[in-house]
């Protein structure tokens, strides 16, 4: 396998965490909750996913555990945010500090061990086809998952009847009130929903690609899988290009270093913060379309007068 | 003798501090257009909301067709043969018409060829509509045939029609009132909610008059005439507010070549907006919502910047300069929406005269504030303009939809402005605050500032403005005496023609 | 069934009761897991809470923490009631360590009562540039500040690191990345003989007190209000959000950049790595717990920093680990953007229209 190949390979895998955490924040945000505790939901994932996956030896349990423990973060976040209107901001960045507590407080005992890595699995045939087939289809499950769950989650926004319901109450949820739909509920289910999703990035990063627990290891990435979700404008496809774009960058540091470029090192670990807000401002830059594209209803309040 | 198609029994609600239904009785007969009459705060859409399920009634029973019906959600409703459309439409605007029909109906009823469905209704009751378009981009007229559609598509029994022609051109009442004849000779009943006297009195079989929640009177509306519905309705006899007198003198307000790029996707652009108001002239703008009305406002209010010649006043050029350089000069302005646009809704009321009467009322010194003159100022306020309240630390949330109105509108007024422009004053406000903000208008006129009235409400404009135009699609059509305008020339411009009527006079 | 009624005006009695009832959630949430992790509870509040309180070194040792964090969080709430949300506040705080710090280093062994004041300048120009990044970006770009403020503060960690690494290291440091110990005039006086507690601290009542008047009597403090209650209105008004979006990320910035300066020319008295220790993150809970009052926020940063004195005992005593203050501090902000609702709205019982439809027949 020549270096190119290996380096797209591992772009695939960098981004996995990012394709996770910001198709869940798309499906909550889609219905009009903005959840800034994706960071401290993918924290929560990840130590309970490799929590787990250590003490039972099975990394489904892992996996499944995750997802749970992502899912009840957000359930947190719903709860306040859904049932005692508090503010989505503020609310969010508590999950966060919250998250990132109870992690480093689980994972003490957890410092310093491995899980073997994740048996990979290459799809017959496809994975044979020249330069491509090795990127692209031989990865471990928790890849295709990913990948499916943005293609799921596409078909879900726009060929489904309950995706078309979540998209009225991210629009408009008091006419979505008014004509019957029950608004904090859809909210509730995309909101744990955007918890598992997170948890499950999370997981991917303690069990496959570090693999190991490292206090606040999620460094940063929740937080770049919401500009992801702004640059994708809202939609799943776009969303997973973003992930692997950014996982990119970060893969393309750690080469550089590794080539042993003249530079310090602090500065290329950098260039991940620094693509994303440069790419903020050249996806908000047109605010009218800024406009047209973020559902109608983001981040307020639903407080139903009947 | 057939049962009711709805009959209502004792239906009451009440919300903390105020009983929304009293022991509501009436009912309604199969293929029956009856309206449902009352002033703004009656009790209608509490009532109509507990017909559709979106509410649960406190006490009393409902009957459809002779069987209980209670329904819990809309949802019930629907399954039941109600359908209902809304004063405030429920549509979703980043959602395609057929979309949004969809949602409208229960999951059992949406076949996959719902799209055809549309078009075949649509095109049999004269609603011509594209399935594929996105609400957004539709004008209200449009959007109110979504609603129609969506609840036709499920062959009701009874149909309720919130407020629907406050939003329509004299045109377009027309064409929706025969849409709902063809639909009562078929046997559906119709619970029309309006508090438009003319419009019942010319098409309902009978009426139900509701006063402080309670059911005060029934009619047959085509015997009555509307000055007893309307005694009915407000519970005392009306004096009309009588015109001031047409002798106008200096040009105040002149705006030229007014252009506006709306930053809204769903807005309307200004386009070559010319006028004058002279001193105690009242220009009145009709139309329909959404015709650039409110890009009208910012654009006078400073609130959204012109080139600096388009707007002047006393001839000096202010379009450059924001609100609080305009108020300096004597040019106040009160928008549409009271709380969050015209009043900070969690902000006491002598905050809320800080907002905008500051510089006029020194209430700023070196960047301090002086909460006694604020204070002061805020009392004068409430006192000049018989504000029921409290007091002046009271929340401007706190104040029912008048009293905040009389308040805004009296803070702007206590300036003495040259020239005052203001949009909707008496949306949903009752009968006697909006007299008295019909009489204050006046009487500032009558004292030589130049007054701009942008209004929906063309009864309103008929009875206050001495000069009247009509704004459609961002373009304003030549003001002319208000007396000398006819109805059938104001529905010809709010659909759009300026030209035509200007060839038409 | 029961539900939530909006009340016609905020209730202030719970507007004062809320961060008190916050506390005592906390504390019972916290007793539960000191529990669950087989920990004597009474003892471990105890610890956490009222020991710290006993005796004079550790209450001076909260005033160390309770500097900084009032500081920023003054700062910030300036912007979180105008709806600005500068969340990179450990940003700042950084860069000006980072541009204090290199200023008093510049003039090693310099001896001048105006060094002090130079780096204190630097260090506040520094944290306001830092945040006139997220400003320029969001009036210019449309950018979400939320999520610029806090990409630089993790590039403003990356920037201190490999400063201290490089051109700011101490020449005689074994090459430990440290800068060299600060002389005596770039070290600020202390408050308390035999204590931690600096000057800084009556820097942080100052901002509390001219934020007090600010936000009560002068225009800018009623300006930040609208904009943040009703931005229409605020518009209406004549204010230009623009302005207070710069004024307020300015504001936030400059001050968090003083705090960096009071921390490295204070306690640590050297620029090390780890000086960003998360004041910039906790002074957000505090700006909230305080309920972006300044009198209110006084109070908050002694309470947060009790969570920090207390962790640390209970760390010692109890063997626990450190991320016990982080998880006390989510739980703080929970519970009181929890309780904060009673303050808006009021439970009701309501009865089905099914119920109701019985009880009449």
């Amino acid at each position: 396998m020549d270096l190119l190949q290996a380096i797209l390979q591992g772009v695939i895998v960098a981004s996995t965490p990012l394709v996770f955490a910001a198709i869940g924040e798309v499906v909550a945000e889609r219905s009009g909750v903005l959840n800034l505790g994706v960071e401290g939901m993918m924290i929560m994932g990840a130590i309970a996913g490799f929590a787990v996956t250590l003490d039972s030896g099975s990394y489904f349990a892992g996996v499944i555990a995750a997802a749970l423990a992502g899912a009840a973060a957000a359930t947190v976040f719903g709860l306040l945010t859904q049932y005692l209107m508090s503010n989505q901001v503020a609310t969010g960045l508590a999950l966060t500090i919250f998250g990132l507590g109870v992690a480093a407080l689980i994972g003490q005992g957890y410092s310093g061990e491995t899980t073997p890595p994740l048996p990979v699995l290459p799809i017959p045939l496809l994975s044979d086809i020249p330069f491509i087939g090795p990127i692209l289809f031989a990865h471990d499950p928790l890849v295709y998952l990913s990948v499916i769950l943005v293609f799921g989650v596409a078909w879900f926004l726009s060929r489904t009847r309950a995706g078309l319901i979540l998209k009225a109450v991210g629009d408009n949820h008091d006419a979505a009130h008014a004509i019957g739909y029950r608004v904090v509920l859809v909210r509730m289910a995309a909101i744990a929903f955007g918890g598992a999703s997170a948890g499950l990035g999370g997981a991917y990063l303690s069990i496959v690609q570090t693999p190991l627990w490292v206090e606040n290891m999620t460094a940063g990435r929740g937080w770049i899988a919401l500009a992801i979700v702004v640059f994708s404008a809202w939609r799943p496809a776009r969303a997973l290009m973003g992930a692997y774009l950014f996982g990119g960058v970060t893969l393309i540091q750690l080469h550089i270093q590794g080539l042993g470029v003249e530079i310090e090192a602090q500065y290329l670990s950098m260039l991940p913060y620094l693509v994303t807000i440069i790419v903020l401002a050249v996806i908000s830059h047109d605010k009218a379309r800024a406009k047209l594209n973020a559902p109608a209803c983001l981040g307020r309040s639903f407080y139903a007068s009947s | 003798m057939t049962a009711p198609r709805l009959e209502l029994a004792d239906v009451t609600k009440a919300f903390p501090g105020v009983i929304a239904n009293d022991d509501v009785s009436f009912s309604v007969a199969p293929g029956e257009m009856h309206a449902l009459l009352g002033e703004n705060g009656a009790g209608k859409s509490t009532l109509v909301k507990m017909i559709y399920g979106v509410m649960r009634a406190d006490a009393g029973v409902m009957r459809l067709d002779g069987e209980v019906y209670a329904p819990n959600r809309p949802s019930d409703a629907r399954a039941r043969g109600v359908g209902m459309v809304f004063q405030h439409f429920s549509l979703f605007e980043a959602l395609t018409v057929g979309e949004n029909v969809a949602l409208g109906m229960n999951a059992a009823d949406v076949g996959r060829d719902l799209n055809d469905q549309i078009v075949r209704v649509s095109d049999a009751y004269g609603l011509s509509l594209d399935p594929a378009r996105t609400v957004g981009s539709l004008s209200v007229g449009e959007r109110q045939r979504v609603e129609i559609v969506r609840c036709l598509l499920q062959n009701p029994r009874l149909l309720i029609m919130d407020e629907p022609t406050s939003v329509l051109t004299p045109q377009e009442v027309g064409d929706l009132f025969q849409t709902l004849r063809t639909l009562v000779s078929e046997g559906c009943s119709i619970l029309y909610i309006s508090h438009k006297l003319e419009e019942i009195r010319a098409n309902c079989d009978r009426a139900t008059v509701l006063r402080g929640g309670k059911v005060v009177g029934a009619c047959d509306p085509s015997e009555a005439t509307a000055r007893s519905l309307a005694e009915m309705m407000v519970g005392m006899e009306l004096a009309l507010p009588a015109k001031s007198a047409t002798n106008f003198g200096a040009e105040r307000l002149t705006v030229k070549n007014l252009s506006l790029a709306t930053d809204d996707p769903f807005g309307v652009e200004l386009q070559d907006i010319s006028f004058s108001v002279r001193a105690g002239e009242i220009l009145g703008i009709a139309g329909v919502a959404g015709n650039g009305q409110g890009e009208l406002l910012d654009a006078l209010s400073g609130e959204r910047k012109v080139s600096h010649a388009a707007i002047q006043l006393d001839q000096t050029p202010i379009g450059s300069l924001g609100p609080t350089a305009r108020r300096a000069e004597g040019f106040c302005a009160a928008p549409e929406e009271r709380l969050g646009h015209g009043a900070a809704p969690d902000m006491s009321l002598w905050e809320n005269t800080v907002l905008s009467a500051r510089s006029s009322q020194g209430m700023v010194r070196g960047g301090v504030l002086d909460l006694g003159a604020a204070k002061a100022f805020a009392g004068k306020v409430i006192s000049a303009f018989d504000v029921r309240t409290s007091g002046a630390d009271r929340h401007a949330r706190t104040l029912s939809g008048g009293n905040l109105q009389k308040f805004i509108i009296g803070r702007e007024i206590l300036q003495q402005p040259k020239v005052l422009a203001i949009s909707q004053p008496t949306w949903g406000v009752d009968a006697a605050a909006a007299a008295a903000i019909h009489r204050a208008i006046q009487e500032l006129a009558a004292a030589g500032a130049a007054v701009l009235l942008i209004s929906q409400d063309l009864d309103e404009l008929m009875a206050v403005s001495t000069t009247f135009a009509v704004i459609a699609g961002g373009r304003l059509s030549t003001p002319q005496p208000t007396d000398s305008i006819t109805v059938e020339e104001i529905g010809v411009l709010m659909g759009g023609a300026p030209d035509a009527a200007k060839a038409a006079s | 069934m029961i539900r939530l009624e909006p009340r016609n005006d905020v209730s202030p009695a719970m507007a004062y009761l809320a961060p008190a009832l916050a506390v005592l959630v906390t504390a019972v949430a916290g007793a539960a897991i000191f529990a669950a992790l087989g920990k004597d509870p009474v003892e471990a509040m105890r610890l956490f809470f009222i020991q710290p309180l006993g005796d004079w070194f550790s209450i001076s040792e909260m005033i160390v923490k309770a500097t900084p964090l009032i500081l920023i969080a003054i700062g910030l709430s300036f912007g979180f009631r105008a709806g600005v949300w500068n969340i990179g506040a450990e940003g700042q705080f950084t860069l000006g360590a980072l541009a204090g710090g290199a200023t008093g280093l510049a003039f090693y062994d310099v001896a001048g009562l105006w060094v002090l004041p130079l780096m204190c300048i630097a260090g506040a120009l520094a944290g306001m540039a830092w945040a006139a990044i997220p400003a320029l970006l969001r009036t210019r770009f449309n950018a979400n500040e939320i999520l610029v403020t806090l990409m630089l503060s993790y590039v403003a960690v990356l920037l201190l690191s490999v400063l201290v690494h490089g051109p700011l290291k101490d020449p005689d440091g074994f090459n430990f990345p440290e800068s060299r110990l600060f002389h005596d005039s770039a070290i600020l006086p202390i408050l308390l003989e035999g204590t931690r507690a600096h000057v800084g601290f009556l820097a942080s009542l100052a901002a509390v007190a001219v934020a007090w008047f600010v936000l009560g009597r002068h225009i800018f403090g009623f300006q930040v209000k609208v904009m943040g209650q009703a931005p229409r209105a605020a518009r209406f008004g004549g204010f230009i959000e623009n302005k207070v979006i710069w004024s307020c990320l300015l504001l936030s910035g400059g001050l968090a950049g003083l705090a960096g300066v009071f921390e490295a020319a204070g306690p640590v008295g050297q620029l090390v790595p780890a000086i960003p220790v998360g004041y910039g993150f906790t002074a957000i809970i505090v700006a909230f717990l305080g309920r972006l009052q300044p009198i209110g926020i006084l109070i908050a940063g002694f309470v947060m920093a009790l969570t920090y004195i207390g962790g640390e005992t209970a760390q010692i005593e109890m063997n626990l680990p450190s991320a016990i203050t982080g998880v006390f501090q989510g739980m703080f902000l929970f519970s009181l953007l929890g309780i904060d609702v009673f303050a808006r709205y009021r439970l009701k019982r309501i009865r089905s229209a099914a119920q109701a439809a019985e009880g009449a027949s």
